[in-house]
């Protein structure tokens, strides 16, 4: 992970509002009681009944749910790729029916999962495609292109002038992003963005966009069937059910402890426990206080008498590892070779989930909690993850209800 | 052909080398008219016939049926109407790269990947923009596949035109049958082989050149 720190359940925009960065630039997107019916000749598209939806500016909204929900439909609705039965779709407050098509479509960023990429243009070409309608000088064009190539992290120079085939999966994603983001859009509609290429790529393109998305603050509109990929996008999910029925629209932290009703317990999975985990950082918990020791130092009483390792440190604060009490008694000398490293050392933007994970990999029930240069700042241990676990799951109604553990 | 007579007679090429350039030079405009024309036409019920779907069954039927007009049956029922003229040839020769190409320009265009079109579509993209920047660029290789068969075929039938006075390269042929004279049916057939072979290069280099995508890969 390691993208910016972002505060579980906290919308974006707020959080960056605090600290005085906030570039309002997203649009709002409101979807009024928007259904959507299909003739039977049309099969293929899902319906979508009744969809009321407000999505703030600048957050990211996830649409997920199984297929046949109704959520790519939805998706289309707001670029008028797909036009309402009924209903109105609003952006920044104007019904998107009275826009011309064409003239919506400019400006609002499309990413689809095959990329779409145009096979016979060059990557500059693709990713300037909506400048080019949009009549922008070359020069102005040529700028932005090699911008957007610095910022998903692509060579201009040995980028620009290639074609789609020439480039590896996860390169074709980025490159559909910057072309969605080209003319800086207020709202993005994003198609299932990650969703044809593999685990590692999928998880590295998610956290690169959100950082993206901290820069841009766009509105994104997110489809996803996969509920990790929404909890870890989202600052809201909207959960939805087949026949295009919304059933829950919250924050993820809420949508993990909270599920209205067994469909959207059973789709969040049985495991929604850990994967509230994953939404909430070390920096959010009160990090505890352990035995210390310095490297030549004598070594001290434990500060608790019930602890039995003592942690050594560096003369610059950063530690070493654990030095077990019983092999070196107080009063002995505190030396390097005698610490076990074996314990991971976390930064305070680690997620739990992930602390967990390191803890569970090096089989040890504490992790070291260490700022950005490496020094001591407090550990954290498995009994406090599992309180955090237990407080989550204590919210969960009906929990016992054995068909919960279906996925 | 008398016996002892050779295949063929280089002095008699030698000595006619301006009507054979006159002749090749016919075949040629009657050759790339047709083409011309051909192509407009396709190009026009091609986009039509992938733009509005049921067209392009009475699209296929009514070219298929061009198709299957023997060339000399159709010249002669022409004749009444458009004469010996260029006019007969030319309704003649476009008739017969009808199909081919048609079919080929909706192929080409049903051969666009559709997440390519939706996100044309999705970026506002107008039905003309679609189709001028990338539908019939990214079906240009089917297309030039289809331009290749109708070129090749109709350098060939651009001989039968000397029957209705059109001249080309098919009036050595003629000739050669009337005289018994090999040297020019040899020179006339042979030139004809040539020609659609050296039009099927220029072509293949067409094709090369405006498609970079396709054989750019990986490096």
């Amino acid at each position: 992970m390691g993208g910016e720190p972002r505060m579980a359940g906290e919308p974006i925009a707020s959080a960056n509002q605090a600290n005085g960065t906030a570039r309002a630039q997203g649009a709002t997107v409101e979807f009024r009681h928007v259904t959507k019916h299909y003739a039977a000749r049309e099969a293929g598209a899902a319906a979508v009944e009744d969809l009321s939806l407000h999505v703030p500016p600048g957050e990211i909204c996830v649409l997920v749910g199984p297929s046949g929900c109704g959520k790519t439909t939805s998706l289309r609705m707001v670029n008028r790729l797909v036009e309402p039965t009924s209903g109105q779709v609003l952006v920044d407050g104007e019904d998107v029916a009275r826009i011309q098509a064409t003239t919506l479509r400019r400006g609002i960023g499309y990413v689809i999962q095959q990329t779409g990429l145009f096979p016979h243009r060059t990557i500059a070409q693709n990713i300037g495609t909506v400048p080019d309608l949009l009549g922008w000088p070359r020069s102005r064009t040529r700028a932005r292109v090699d911008e957007l190539l610095e910022l998903i992290g692509l060579d201009p120079a040995l980028v620009r002038d290639r074609y789609p085939a020439q480039l590896s999966g996860g390169e074709r994603q980025r490159v559909g992003v910057a072309r969605a983001m080209a003319s800086e859009p207020p709202v993005m509609l994003m198609d299932e963005p990650f969703g044809a290429v593999d685990p590692i790529t999928r998880e590295r393109l998610q956290t690169e966009f959100l950082r993206l998305h901290h820069q841009l603050r766009s509105t994104v509109i997110f489809v996803t069937h996969d509920i990790d990929e929404a909890i870890k996008m989202g600052d809201r999910v909207a959960v939805m059910r087949q026949g295009g029925h919304l059933e829950q629209y919250a924050p993820p932290a809420d949508l993990l402890t909270k599920p209205v009703n067994d469909f959207v317990a059973r789709f969040v999975g049985s495991d929604r426990g850990l994967k509230r985990l994953a939404l909430i950082r070390l920096a959010d918990l009160p990090l505890e206080q352990t035995s210390l020791a310095r490297v030549g130092a004598t070594i001290q009483p434990p500060r608790n008498a019930t602890d039995r390792y003592t942690l050594l440190l560096d003369a610059n604060e950063r530690p070493v590892g654990w030095m077990n009490l019983a092999h070196m008694p107080p009063g002995s000398r505190a030396a390097r070779e005698a610490a076990d490293a074996s314990s991971p050392f976390v930064r305070a933007e680690t997620t739990l989930r992930d602390t967990l994970s390191m803890m569970l990999g090096c089989s040890v029930q504490t992790a070291v909690v260490v700022d950005d240069d490496g020094r001591y700042r407090g550990v954290i241990t498995i009994e406090s993850i599992a309180q955090e676990l237990r407080g989550s799951v204590a919210l969960l109604p009906g929990d016992a209800t054995p068909e919960l553990a279906i996925p | 052909m008398s016996p002892g007579d050779p295949f063929i007679r280089w002095d008699w090429v030698a000595s006619h080398l301006g009507d054979i350039w006159l002749r090749l030079e016919q075949h040629l405009v009657l050759t790339g008219l047709a083409i011309g024309i051909g192509l407009a036409i396709s190009l026009v019920a091609g986009i039509w016939s992938s733009r509005w779907p049921w067209l392009y069954a009475p699209v296929t039927w009514v070219s298929g049926v061009l198709y299957t007009i023997p060339s000399l049956a159709l010249f002669a029922l022409l004749i009444p109407i458009t004469g010996l003229s260029i006019v007969t040839a030319e309704i003649g020769l476009v008739s017969y790269t009808l199909l081919i190409l048609i079919r080929n320009i909706v192929a080409g265009i049903r051969s666009v990947p559709p997440e390519v079109r939706d996100a044309a579509l999705g970026m506002g993209c107008t039905r003309r923009q679609l189709l001028w920047r990338v539908e019939l660029p990214l079906a240009r290789p089917v297309i030039l596949a289809g331009l290749r068969v109708a070129t090749v075929t109709t350098v060939g039938l651009t001989t039968v035109t000397a029957l209705i006075g059109q001249g080309g390269l098919g009036y050595f042929i003629l000739d050669g049958i009337q005289r018994f004279f090999s040297t020019v049916l040899v020179v006339g057939a042979g030139l004809s082989v040539l020609l659609a072979m050296a039009a099927d290069g220029l072509l293949v280099l067409v094709e090369w050149w405006t498609t970079p995508w396709a054989h750019r890969r990986r490096g």
